[in-house]
């Protein structure tokens, strides 16, 4: 089975929204999205109980995004694919969902594994767009999956209890951060990581036309960045053995107890 | 301006979230708001958000529609939205409506803006608020084509009751064949005692800093005092030390009660979505980097097992009990 993981590079740290060109800041340092290590986690453990089996990454981004794929090759993954170019800057849903899917088909996974958000954009929404571009089936919120006879059996995890979805390969599945535990990286795949195979494209490559590609290619726009709400001041205490006299004062002042 | 809000609904109930928008899209005043609700016998269902402010629902009532799958409810989307003339199509997030959302999106090339917290018209601009990094800065956003999508953030608006009645319309379903290609095998959820938590004044809520199951019942006191209703996080629900009811995050309930307490809870992000609209938050919890208290109006950095029960205590000689 050759399992894609598609995965995000993230802001290593507290985040910023450049005023200028109103996108997230990515000059600083990269990291691996945390979510996307959940994924990661389980394309491995899929992995590892089938044999003749594949974990390929795909992402897109800065050409430093190299570091997040480092890091979940260090994990175990066996090679990476990055799309990087200069006219996928400032891509929206659309315009990312677009040029993921031509890189995913062609790779032809089986499977196709996404983390549960992104924890920079809170965005929690690619797999759906990227499933309908490539017509395969898509499940999201999975916190179990096996696999056999040509398909996968997803528990979903909704707001009203689980669902036991099946779905035909190939097919696309989001896992929830609640699937497993990632594993830290080991000295020895860490050193590994540096020699595995991994291949730059550019929207060239994969037969992206410029206009369906980063800003232009994009269907929503920012116009504007401000501050939230006030929402009162915050107040932090130590209880020193007090502290309950001290919540149930603040209750009485706001008149809710 | 020709709106369509998605109307999700579980068991015979419209959800409040989705009713919440189609409020807001009604309140914008501004052209047609419709409705429209994807089901398996969903008719009566569907003229019930009359009482909402849908003077018009779309209904499409089909036996594969009749599990909450994200797929074939965007095949009938999408023939909607590009034969009945609808510029924008607004949804209350959930597990479902995202996918379907974000499915939509790329069949229709349209953009999608999520996570907002309000939608205005700015001049003849239609602008969708959206807190982000942490809700530090609040982004204007908008679309640069039709139609537009728009994901609410959950809470953000509450249901309107009017007098009203919809007309209701029959839509024509085909699905594409890999949108069948995903079956729903089995449906384990637990059906809820008592009443539903969401709409309880007040929520005492408990997370894994109890220590265990057995100290629930320090989280059961306090709110039982105050007269509201007991919550967890997914975290506990997991383990078997709650039931599934009371789970309050993005895969649980959704609640914005006057005052939620929370007691050995982190505040992941899990849990945020489905409590950051309560109107006072007041955390305790023996880790001071907990990132709860980032935004509890009262931060108490202690041991739940001592200062609980000495506030369920204070709350009682209070109330003369």
């Amino acid at each position: 089975m050759k399992i894609a993981v598609c995965v995000k590079q993230v802001p290593e740290g507290s985040s910023r929204i450049d005023p200028e060109t109103k996108r997230l800041d990515r000059s600083g340092e990269g990291a691996l999205n945390p979510f996307d290590a959940n994924a990661v986690e389980e394309a491995l453990q899929l992995r590892d109980t089938s044999g003749e089996s594949e974990v390929v990454l795909v992402t897109m981004g800065p050409a430093k995004a190299q570091d997040a794929l480092r890091k979940a090759l260090a994990m175990g993954a066996d090679r990476a694919v990055l799309v990087a170019d200069e006219g996928a800057a400032g891509a929206d849903l659309v315009a990312t969902s677009y040029a993921l899917a031509q890189a995913l088909e062609r790779e032809r996974a089986d499977l196709i594994l996404f983390g549960q958000q992104a924890g920079d954009s809170d965005g929690a929404v690619l797999w759906a767009a990227v499933a309908d571009r490539l017509r395969l089936p898509v499940v999201s919120q999975a916190a179990e999956i096996t696999h056999g006879d040509g398909k996968v059996t997803v528990k979903r995890q909704t707001e009203f209890g689980y669902d036991v979805i099946e779905a035909e390969l190939p097919a696309v599945v989001a896992v929830s951060d609640a699937i497993n535990e990632p594993r830290y990286p080991s000295l020895k795949g860490i050193m590994g990581a540096k020699s595995k195979p991994q291949e730059t494209l550019s929207l060239d490559d994969l037969g992206v036309a410029a206009d369906r590609a980063g800003e232009r290619g994009s269907r929503t726009e920012v116009y504007a960045l401000g501050d939230p709400p006030a929402r009162g001041d915050s107040t932090k205490i130590d209880d020193d053995g007090n502290a309950a006299q001290a919540i149930l004062d603040f209750l009485a002042e706001r008149r809710l107890v | 301006m020709s709106t369509l809000v998605f109307l999700e609904h579980h068991g015979d109930e419209l959800l409040k979230g989705s009713l919440g928008v189609l409020a807001k899209a009604t309140a914008l005043g501004d052209g047609e708001v419709a409705g429209v609700v994807l089901g398996s016998n969903v008719r009566e269902l569907a003229a019930s958000a009359g009482n909402f402010g849908a003077a018009k629902v779309y209904v499409a009532d089909h036996p594969q529609l009749e599990a909450p799958l994200p797929q074939p409810r965007v095949d009938v989307l999408a023939r909607l939205v590009e034969d009945g003339g609808i510029d924008t199509v607004l949804f209350a997030n959930s597990v479902l409506a995202a996918d379907v959302a974000a499915g939509l999106a790329a069949r229709l090339d349209a953009g999608l803006n999520w996570d907002l917290v309000d939608l205005t018209w700015e001049g003849a601009k239609l602008v969708g608020k959206r807190p982000a990094l942490q809700d530090s800065v609040y982004v204007e956003v908008g679309w640069t084509s039709e139609p537009r999508l728009a994901l609410f953030r959950s809470g953000s608006f509450d249901p309107s009751a009017t007098d009203g009645s919809a007309e209701l319309e029959d839509l024509q379903v085909a699905l594409e064949d890999f949108s069948t290609a995903a079956r729903m095998v089995d449906q384990a959820h637990e059906e809820s005692e008592g009443p539903s938590i969401e709409d309880a004044p007040v929520i005492v809520a408990g997370g894994r800093g109890l220590g265990g199951p057995e100290n629930f019942v320090l989280v059961e006191q306090l709110a039982k005092a105050l007269g509201g209703a007991v919550g967890a996080t997914r975290a506990v629900v997991d383990a078997g030390w709650y039931p599934y009811a009371t789970q309050v995050g993005q895969t649980g309930k959704t609640v914005s009660p006057k005052l939620y307490i929370a007691c050995g809870i982190s505040g992941a992000i899990q849990h945020k979505v489905g409590m950051q609209s309560s109107g006072t938050i007041v955390a305790i919890n023996k880790d001071a980097n907990a990132p709860i208290f980032e935004f509890a109006d009262l931060g108490v950095v202690g041991d739940v097992h001592e200062v609980v029960p000495k506030l369920t205590e204070l709350v009682k000689q209070r109330k003369g009990e």
